[in-house]
C-alpha cells in the first residue's frame, strides 16, 4: 500500500496537469481501483484516468441513464445487466430503442481494462471512445452524440456534477467519454473461487472433478482462452457455419478475405451465467457449447488450424466425463462477489 | 517498508520531471527568437473556388457533380529549411471545412525564427491518434469525422450529388489506417522557389489550394457511375493516392508580411 498509494496520487497529477479532470483525489474504494495479483500488465493503465469517487459515481450514473438513448427507453445497463456479469440475460441478440434488433449477442462487460479492441469483430479500439458506437447505432440507442450532450447539459443534476469532476463547462465529449470510462474500467471481476484458489487465498478449494476440469482446460481449451483472463484476445472461426453472408466478423473491420467468419474469442469468466453463447447468441446452454466443441465443428477456409484434428476431424473430442469435468471447473470461474457488487448496482431511489 | 518508500519518492521525482517535461513546450526556445505562420486553406474545383450546394462542376472524365460537404484533417506539420533541420509543430490537428471559414485560416505561433523552404503534413490523422482515447478540438468525435463502429478518423469527407451517380449521392468517407487499406498520406507541396521568413516581427502566409478535380482525376480515375460511396476499404486507397499524388494540394503563394 505504502507503494500503491503515492503513485496513485502521483499519476493523478501528471494527467490533471496536462487534461483538465480537476478532481484527482485518489481512491482506493473505486471498484477496481487495485489490480488483480493474477493478471497481466492492463491496456488501460489506471494513470489513464485515475480512478477517483465523484467520476466514478459520474460514471455509474451515465451507465444507468436511459435518456443517452434517442427514445429515453435504453440505457447501458440495459442490455449489460450486471446479475449476468452484464452481459444480456435471455437474449440471442440485444433490443434497442423501439425494439429493434441487433445482430449481435451482447458481451459481459467485465475487465475491460485488459482488451486492446471490442466487439466481437474488434472494431472499437479504446475504452474510452467505445460508448459511441451503441449511443449511434440505430438499432440500439439510435442518438447523436450532439443530442446526448444537449440532455446532459439541460440536465438539472449533471452540469453541477461534471464541473465538480472536470472543472470545466459546458460538458463536452470528453468529458462524457472520460466519466463513462470510469465506471466501465472499474468492472474488474477477479474473485471467483478459481481466483482464491489460484491465489491461495481463504475459500480457495477446487473439488476433485473442478481440478480435473482446469488441467484438461489447460490441454484443450487455454491456448485460446488463455491467462487469467481466459482470452487470448485473438479472432478465430471455431466452425460454426461454413458461410458467412450472415456476419463477416473481423473482416467486416479489416475487409481482409482470410478474417472471413473470425469473431473475438470471448473471456470465459462468469460463463455460467453469461447464456446465451457465441455472437449470434445460437447455443443456450454449456452443454451445447461443448457439444460443439466435440461434434459440431465444421469446416470452411478460415477454420482456426487448431480445431484441425490429424485424423481429418474437426473439433476437439471430448468425453461426457471430460464435459462434465470442463461444466465443473468453468462454474468456479463465476464471481458472485462482482455480480452482486452494490457499488457495481444501479442506484435505486 | 524502507525500500518501499524510497521507490515512492523515486517515482514522485520521476513524475514530477515527467510532468513537467510533457507540457512545457517551450522551454527551449525563448519568446524572443520566435514567430508566428499563418496557413491559408482555399479549396477550389480546377480554376473555380469551390461553392457548397450552388456550384455545378465537371470532372476531367465529364461527370457532373455538386459538392455539400467538404472536410479534410491537416496534421503534424513540419517546416523545414535548407539545411535539413525542421521545426516540428506539436499536438498538430486542424479540420478544414468548407462551411466555416474560420477552420480554413491556420494559425501556427512559437515557430522558430529563420528561413524555411518547405513544408510537410499529413492528411488525415496519425495511427496513434486514430485509437487514442477521448479527445478535444479538432479530434473531438462531436465534429462528425470519427467512426464509431470501427474506431478511427474520416481524413477527407466529401458529400454532394451527381446525376452519373448510382443513387445520385457522392460519399466519400476516405479513412482507414490499417494495412492494406491504409490512407495516411503526407505531402510536402513545394514552395516554388520562395523561402518562408519568420521573424519575431513577421508573421508570413502561406496560401494553399486544394482542387477537389484531383481527388477523381489521377493515378486513379474515379467515374461516379461505378464509385460514388467509398467509406475505407480499396476505394479509399484510390481516392488517397489521387489526392496525394496528384498535386491537389499546392502552395499557391507566400505572402512575406
Amino acid at each position: 500500500m505504502l507503494l500503491v498509494l503515492p503513485a496513485f496520487g502521483l499519476a493523478g497529477l501528471l494527467t490533471s496537469s496536462c487534461h483538465p479532470d480537476a478532481d484527482v483525489q485518489p481512491t482506493v474504494t473505486v471498484p477496481g481501483s487495485v489490480l488483480p495479483a493474477n493478471f497481466p500488465v492492463p491496456t488501460y493503465a489506471l494513470e489513464t484516468n485515475p480512478p477517483t469517487q465523484q467520476a466514478f459515481e459520474l460514471g455509474r450514473t451515465l451507465f444507468y441513464d436511459p435518456q443517452l438513448s434517442r427514445t429515453g427507453e435504453v440505457s447501458c445497463g440495459s442490455c449489460h445487466q450486471q446479475f449476468v456479469a452484464f452481459a444480456n440475460a435471455d437474449h440471442r441478440v440485444s433490443h434497442g430503442v423501439a425494439n429493434r434488433l441487433g445482430t449481435r449477442n451482447a458481451p459481459a462487460l467485465q475487465n475491460l481494462r485488459w482488451k486492446s479492441n471490442f466487439f466481437w469483430d474488434g472494431g472499437p479500439k479504446n475504452l474510452e471512445t467505445l460508448p459511441l458506437a451503441p449511443l449511434t447505432n440505430p438499432v440500439e440507442m439510435d442518438e447523436t452524440l450532439e443530442n446526448v450532450l444537449r440532455k446532459l447539459n439541460a440536465d438539472p443534476d449533471y452540469p453541477r456534477r461534471f464541473t465538480a469532476v472536470y472543472g470545466t463547462s459546458p460538458i463536452d465529449s470528453y468529458q462524457l467519454l472520460r466519466a463513462l470510462a470510469q465506471f466501465t474500467a472499474s468492472l474488474t471481476s477477479a474473485n471467483s473461487r478459481y481466483d482464491h484458489y489460484v491465489r491461495q487465498e481463504a475459500g480457495g478449494t477446487l473439488s476433485a472433478s473442478e481440478l480435473s476440469g482446469k488441467a484438461l482446460f489447460a490441454t484443450k481449451c487455454a491456448t485460446c482462452h488463455s491467462t487469467d483472463l481466459f482470452t487470448d484476445g485473438s479472432f478465430r472461426n471455431n466452425g460454426l457455419d461454413r458461410s458467412f453472408a450472415a456476419d463477416s466478423g473481423r473482416a467486416h473491420i479489416t475487409r481482409v478475405a482470410s478474417d472471413l467468419g473470425l469473431f473475438k474469442v470471448p473471456s470465459l469468466r462468469n460463463v455460467a451465467r453469461t447464456a446465451p453463447y457465441m455472437h449470434d447468441g445460437r447455443f443456450q446452454t454449456l452443454v451445447q457449447v461443448l457439444d460443439h466443441y466435440d461434434q459440431g465443428v465444421v469446416d470452411s477456409p478460415t477454420l482456426d488450424p487448431l480445431l484441425r484434428q490429424p485424423s481429418s476431424q474437426f473439433g476437439i473430442a471430448l468425453s461426457a466425463q471430460e464435459k462434465s469435468d470442463l461444466l465443473a471447473f468453468l462454474a468456479t470461474l463465476t464471481d458472485e462477489q462482482f455480480i452482486k457488487d452494490k457499488r457495481l448496482a444501479e442506484r435505486q431511489p | 517498508m524502507l525500500f518501499s518508500k524510497l521507490s515512492s519518492l523515486w517515482l514522485a521525482l520521476a513524475f514530477t520531471a515527467i510532468t513537467f517535461t510533457s507540457c512545457d513546450k517551450d522551454d527551449t526556445t525563448p519568446a524572443d527568437s520566435v514567430g508566428g505562420v499563418d496557413i491559408e486553406f482555399d479549396n477550389v474545383v480546377g480554376n473555380s473556388p469551390l461553392a457548397l450546394n450552388t456550384g455545378n462542376y465537371t470532372t476531367a472524365a465529364g461527370d457532373q457533380f455538386t459538392v455539400t460537404t467538404f472536410n479534410y484533417y491537416i496534421s503534424n506539420i513540419r517546416l523545414t529549411k535548407a539545411d535539413g533541420t525542421a521545426y516540428v509543430q506539436p499536438d498538430s490537428y486542424y479540420l478544414v471545412s468548407q462551411a466555416d471559414d474560420a477552420s480554413k485560416h491556420l494559425s501556427l505561433k512559437d515557430v522558430p525564427v529563420g528561413d524555411y523552404t518547405g513544408i510537410t503534413f499529413t492528411i488525415g490523422v496519425d495511427s496513434t491518434r486514430n485509437v487514442s482515447g477521448a479527445q478535444t478540438g479538432a479530434l473531438d468525435p462531436s465534429n462528425n469525422m470519427f467512426w464509431t463502429w470501427n474506431s478511427g478518423y474520416i481524413f477527407m469527407k466529401l458529400e454532394g450529388t451527381s446525376p452519373q451517380a448510382s443513387r445520385g449521392g457522392l460519399l466519400f468517407h476516405i479513412g482507414g489506417f490499417q494495412h492494406p487499406y491504409n490512407t495516411i498520406r503526407t505531402i510536402s507541396p513545394s514552395f516554388n522557389g520562395t523561402t518562408l521568413m519568420v521573424r519575431t516581427d513577421h508573421s508570413p502566409e502561406i496560401h494553399m489550394q486544394a482542387d477537389v478535380l484531383k481527388m477523381f482525376a489521377s493515378p486513379n480515375q474515379i467515374r461516379f457511375a461505378n464509385l460514388s460511396n467509398s467509406m475505407g476499404g480499396a476505394t479509399s486507397v484510390q481516392v488517397a493516392d489521387n489526392y496525394s499524388k496528384s498535386g491537389m494540394f499546392t502552395v499557391a503563394h507566400i505572402h512575406a508580411n
